[in-house]
């Protein structure tokens, strides 16, 4: 029964990394879509037939797309992200210092985010129907109904404009103590959190009742099992492997909520930069950042459903 | 001796999910004696679950004791606040459910889930526990006593289980055990180990119990008293034998009246032999997954099976649950190709895949399922559904096709008005007889009866068997009846194929049955099958019993 | 064996209160898509006020924008790109997904492994980080904008119709039909299809309101729909200047989304159920 495990992790871990391949060819082919020519936009105004040929050949779009896709991955594994179109700097020396601002700011979110979420989302399956879990529900479908530019922008509301408690704009740069730090990091961090929270709320709550309604708790309800007896000894060790899915899964809205989040409130992360970089077509830097996101939310997945696995009582011995 | 159970006047609502309000317990009273065993018995939607249920103060969701009086040892479960429900269960009432398979925890090992009574009630120190566990495991007759609690839920057998679920119902000692039909789910050769072993520890240990069940002749082996229910009413209340031998009610005398054997009395037909079998089957090998080097599939279900039906004659096909006669039936119908094998109608060979075959060989043998509810499509009218064939098979469209379909319904008993319903709004007995007459609008020579009696209740099921002999008789069919059920089988076959392991046992005519089996496996079977006396069980001699 | 018999009862619907109102204000919007444009007091391009960020009046509804715009005939204009464009993209999204899931789950085979290893390989693209790139490699105009939202949504709902269709095609009936000889397309039209209609209208509904929000997102990014022309996200992201004194430009905007995604999501949890009651 045990050798089952290792062989269903290593089919997880090869499903993510030929999804890694997938995402890596969209990425770089959507680059291929570009009506017109990268090195005349480049060249804009001195756009001379000679120089567009010279930078073709220096930048090797002149050879197949296939030979161009497999050179860049192949750059990447190594590490090397390429030049950025716009001032001709390394994309890893842009990228550096940003990626750091901005996993930091993630790691604070999920540190917070996840017991609250569980918590909420735990309790609020197991008092079903109570006032509790519906206003707890109510919240949620708003929080989730609305983009995300309209909770920071209600958190600026709230306590920049009118209880005057925080600073509207983030400057990670000159940070002088703690407390101001924690003051740059609050509204990033709570409007983060807000939808993070809501999604993983909603998930856990869900992943919570499906195992609740499983004959087996009511089995234990009959044995004279207290509530928290039956949720915690009983639902929770099934409820694992879904509710670090869902944990996993709404952690990706934390990409999309960065990307807002860093613009609204002009954060230094890399999501910004991402963002400034679409206005520039850079497209070197562009691809960067997407695959780096997108590598950190397959390593998250990934884990999850190693967990999973892991967890699941019919695979013990 | 006062009573040990007192219900008064029970009545339960129901919220419907528009938020109507539909009683469906209507006032029931009965009493239970200390070391008494209640059978409660009925069909479903009779409520006897329901009635179960409220021993414990509990209802399932939506469910809500709207009325009367449940006391129990003295007390009145319906008044008791919360807790003392909780300091109750397990310890004073203790319940067997009918699926043990969902009811164990899949996470726990097995012995920390049967004494986990003793631990919630801190009824007794836990090596204490533990050791009455393994007594208890050895009393139900359950294989390595000492170690089988260390094993996960997954790791035994659906029997074993269901035992597993009486002990952990006995340990903390309760003064009535609730049995929720703990041996609907399994094959007859287990329940009747199962069966022996719930008796023999309800009898040491002198306890009341109460035993839910829509099987007769299972009650009648284990309880002292019998509750008749319907809808929610109970219909007669009486010692076992006297329900068995004297029902007073009508609706009691029907349910007997199903268990009559009904032989399948008919002239015998000496050339039917002689002539080309209307289906053959010979030598089909069929089983799942991907085919190995050998071209055999990785999950062989079909090892070399053979059979013949003649025309105008039945073929019962018996065998419990993993036996391969579903198999047997997908494979004939070409859902499942078979491996290597072949399988002859009227002496033609047939392409193992359906998707291969003409539409004419496809017309002359048709298929129908055991769940009517999954078997016909929910989003189609009836008439829809009769009337795909009817233009599939032989073009009908406009007048004509309306005309065959009122013909068709007709043929099985049906209003014509239900050709606009949708099967929804149909009963179970009505969906088998569209079921069946959809087979029917292809003018087939063959149908292969797939357990289609399996999930209906004891009368509706007679009154379709019988409706297949009226077919038969008026328009010359074969059937394949697939079963696990003796009694069926008997009602309505000429012969029988007694399947296990996807192997073929024997072939035994049907009125040389049950005693005429020479197999051992046959015998077991056979022997396994309950009787209306009360005397079976103990009658049935030990050696039959099989480890589950 | 427990088997349950369906009453057949009165055969009605019934709907809450939340689902009512909800549904009211999206089918307000739905008609303000349409007919808005006709209600405008003034053109949305003409700069009719003086002051910038101006306060609701009797005059301008809504106040005036960071131009001094009429903001009344903006949002009614915005109606038009935010409703009309997630709406296009939903519809292509959902019916190529389903079209694509139902076939997977019938034919399976390599057909099925690969498309569904694809595209699940695009789920796993962040909507908004795929949103970037596409608008980064292809630029933003209205056509590429509702492509771009299709092809983000289109696996969700591939996944979702398949999930449903695999179900299904394990059903009896399908098998009957099967074993019937009927062919693939009867299957996905007549036997799948109409058991699934409910679970998708569901799906095209919560699906519309991700649209929304991306759309919404990308637009106040300023990667969405471009200057003049203003959905409701552009119209925050024109005038977040106003957001200090909370201007109405700046909040009603926001409002207009808001009011939009909720009443779908309420909608969806509150749809009519069939009255079916149950025996026990």
């Amino acid at each position: 029964m045990n050798s089952q495990i290792p062989r269903l992790v290593l089919g997880r871990l090869g499903v993510a990394a030929i999804t890694l391949l997938i995402v890596s060819a969209v990425v770089f082919g959507a680059t291929q879509m570009l009506p017109g020519d990268v090195a005349e936009i480049l060249l804009g105004q001195a756009a001379t037939p000679e120089a567009v040929a010279g930078l073709r050949q220096a930048m090797h779009l002149d050879q197949p797309a296939l030979v161009q896709y497999a050179s860049w991955l192949w750059g990447l594994a190594q590490g090397d992200l390429g030049t950025s179109y716009a001032n001709s700097m390394p994309v890893a020396d842009l990228i550096g210092g940003r990626l750091l601002n901005t996993l930091r700011l993630g790691a604070v979110t999920a540190a917070l985010a996840v017991p609250l979420a569980l918590t909420l989302g735990i309790t609020s399956a197991m008092y079903r129907g109570t006032l509790y879990d519906r206003i707890v529900s109510t919240c949620i479908i708003g929080v989730i109904s609305v983009p995300e530019f309209m909770i920071a922008t209600l958190a600026v509301l709230i306590f920049a404009v009118w209880l005057k408690w925080l600073p509207a704009l983030s400057f990670g740069n000159d940070v002088q103590s703690i407390g101001e730090m924690l003051r740059i990091f609050a509204m990033p961090v709570i409007t983060l959190l807000c939808v993070i929270c809501a999604q993983m709320i909603r998930m856990t709550r869900a992943a919570m009742i499906s195992v609740l309604d499983s004959p087996y708790v009511e089995m234990a309800l009959l044995k004279g099992a207290s509530r928290p007896r039956m949720v915690l000894r009983h639902a929770l060790p099934n409820a694992v492997g879904p509710i670090v899915n869902a944990v996993a899964l709404s952690l990706s809205y934390l990409v999309g909520g960065v990307i807002i989040v860093e613009t609204v409130f002009n954060y230094p992360g890399i999501a910004r930069l991402m963002v400034d970089s679409v206005a520039t077509r850079d497209l070197p830097l562009i691809q960067s950042c997407a695959m780096i996101f997108c590598i950190g939310y397959l390593v998250l997945i990934t884990l999850a459903d190693v967990i999973a696995i892991l967890s699941n009582p019919r695979l013990r011995k | 001796m006062p009573n040990l159970v007192e219900i008064r006047d029970l009545q339960v609502k129901a919220t419907t999910d528009a938020g109507n309000i539909i009683p469906i317990i209507k006032g029931v009273s009965f009493d239970i004696a200390p070391g008494e065993i209640v059978a409660l018995i009925g069909e479903s939607g009779s409520g006897k679950t329901t009635i179960a249920l409220t021993l414990m103060g509990h209802t399932r969701s939506g469910c809500e004791i709207s009325g009367g009086s449940v006391s129990l040892a003295g007390r009145d479960v319906v008044q008791m606040t919360a807790r003392q429900r909780q300091a109750m269960r397990g310890t004073e009432v203790a319940y067997v459910p009918q699926s043990a398979a969902a009811a164990f925890n899949p996470a726990l090992r097995l012995i920390d889930q049967v004494i986990e009574v003793a631990r919630i009630h801190r009824t007794m120190p836990m090596p204490q526990a533990r050791a009455k566990a393994v007594e208890l495991f050895r009393a139900l007759a359950l294989p390595d006593p000492e170690n089988i609690g260390q094993r996960y839920p997954h790791q035994v057998s659906g029997g074993q289980l269901q035992r597993l679920s009486a002990a952990m119902a006995l340990i903390g000692d309760p003064k009535l055990v609730i049995f929720d039909e703990p041996t609907t789910a399994l094959d007859v050769t287990t329940q009747i180990e199962v069966l022996r072993a719930f008796k023999s520890v309800m009898k040491a240990g002198g306890m009341a119990g109460v035993y839910v069940s829509h099987d007769l002749a299972v009650v009648a082996q284990i309880a002292d008293r019998i509750v008749v229910l319907k809808g929610g009413v109970v219909q007669e209340i009486g010692p076992t034998e006297a329900i068995l031998h004297r029902p007073a009610h009508p609706y009691t005398r029907e349910l007997l009246s199903a268990f009559e054997p009904v032989a399948y009395a008919r002239a015998a037909q000496p050339e039917a032999a002689a002539r080309v079998p209307i289906l053959e089957v010979a030598n089909v090998i069929a089983g799942y997954g991907p085919l190995g080097p050998d071209r055999m599939p990785h999950k062989l279900v079909l090892k070399d099976v053979s059979c013949r039906l003649a025309k105008g004659s039945n073929l019962g096909v018996i065998g419990e649950s993993g036996s391969g006669k579903s198999t047997l039936a997908r494979a004939i119908a070409g859902l499942l190709p078979p491996a290597s094998g072949k399988v002859l109608l009227n002496g033609e060979l047939l392409e193992p895949a359906a998707a291969a075959r003409s539409k004419e060989d496809l017309r002359r043998l048709q298929i129908v399922f055991q769940l009517a509810d999954t078997a016909l499509n929910p989003a189609r009218p009836i008439g829809d559904i009769l009337g795909r064939p009817l233009t599939f098979y032989h073009g009908l469209k406009g007048a004509a096709k309306q005309d065959r379909i009122t013909q068709l319904l007709d043929m099985v008993r049906l209003p014509k008005a239900i050709a606009h319903r949708l099967p929804g709004e149909l009963s179970g007995g009505q969906k088998q007889r569209v079921n069946l007459a959809r087979a029917l609008a292809a003018n087939p020579e063959v149908i292969l009866c797939d357990e289609i009696t399996s999930a209906l209740d004891t009368v509706v099921a007679a009154a379709v068997i019988e409706l297949l002999k009226e077919l038969q008789r008026e328009l010359d069919l074969s059937y394949v009846f697939i079963s696990h059920d003796l009694s069926t089988v008997q009602a309505i076959c000429d012969e029988v194929m007694v399947m296990n392991g996807g192997e073929t046992v024997e072939t035994l005519r049907a009125d040389s049955l049950p005693h005429g089996a020479r197999h051992p496996y046959s015998q077991l079977l056979f022997a396994s099958v309950p009787q209306l006396d009360t005397g079976w069980l103990d009658g049935v001699p030990l050696r039959v019993a099989k480890s589950a | 064996m427990a088997v349950s018999f369906p009453t057949p009862r009165r055969l009605g619907y019934h709907i809450s209160w939340t689902g009512i109102l909800a549904a009211t204000i999206v089918l307000f919007w739905a008609v303000i898509a349409i007919i808005g444009p006709w209600l405008m007091p003034h053109p949305p391009g003409d700069i009719i006020d003086f002051e910038y960020f101006g306060p609701m009046t009797g005059e301008l509804w809504f106040g005036s924008d960071y131009l001094g715009r009429d903001m009344f005939s903006r949002i009614l204009m915005g109606a038009r790109y935010t409703v009309g464009i997630s709406l296009a993209a939903v519809v292509l999204a959902c019916a190529s997904g389903v079209v694509l899931g139902m076939t997977a789950a019938v034919t399976g085979g390599w057909f099925d492994t690969i498309l569904s290893r694809v595209l699940d390989a695009l789920n796993s693209i962040p909507s908004k980080l795929f949103g970037l790139v596409m608008v980064a490699a292809v630029g933003s105009s209205i056509p590429v904008l509702i492509a771009v939202l299709a092809v983000i949504y289109l696996p969700g709902a591939y996944r979702f119709a398949r999930s449903l269709a695999v179900n299904i095609n394990t059903m009896d009936f399908v098998t009957v039909a099967r074993a019937r000889g009927e062919r693939t397309p009867y299957l996905i039209l007549k036997e799948i299809l109409p058991n699934m209609t409910g679970p998708v209208l569901a799906d095209v509904g919560l699906r519309f309101v991700f649209i929304v929000l991306l759309l919404s997102g990308l637009s106040f990014l300023g990667l969405g729909v471009q200057p003049p022309n203003a959905d409701w996200g552009s119209l925050v992201r024109e005038n977040i200047g106003g957001l200090p004194f909370a201007a109405p430009a700046v909040t009603i905007p926001s409002l207009a989304i808001a009011s939009l995604t909720i009443s779908v999501n309420l909608l969806i949890d509150n749809l009519p159920v069939k009255i079916r009651d149950r025996s026990e």
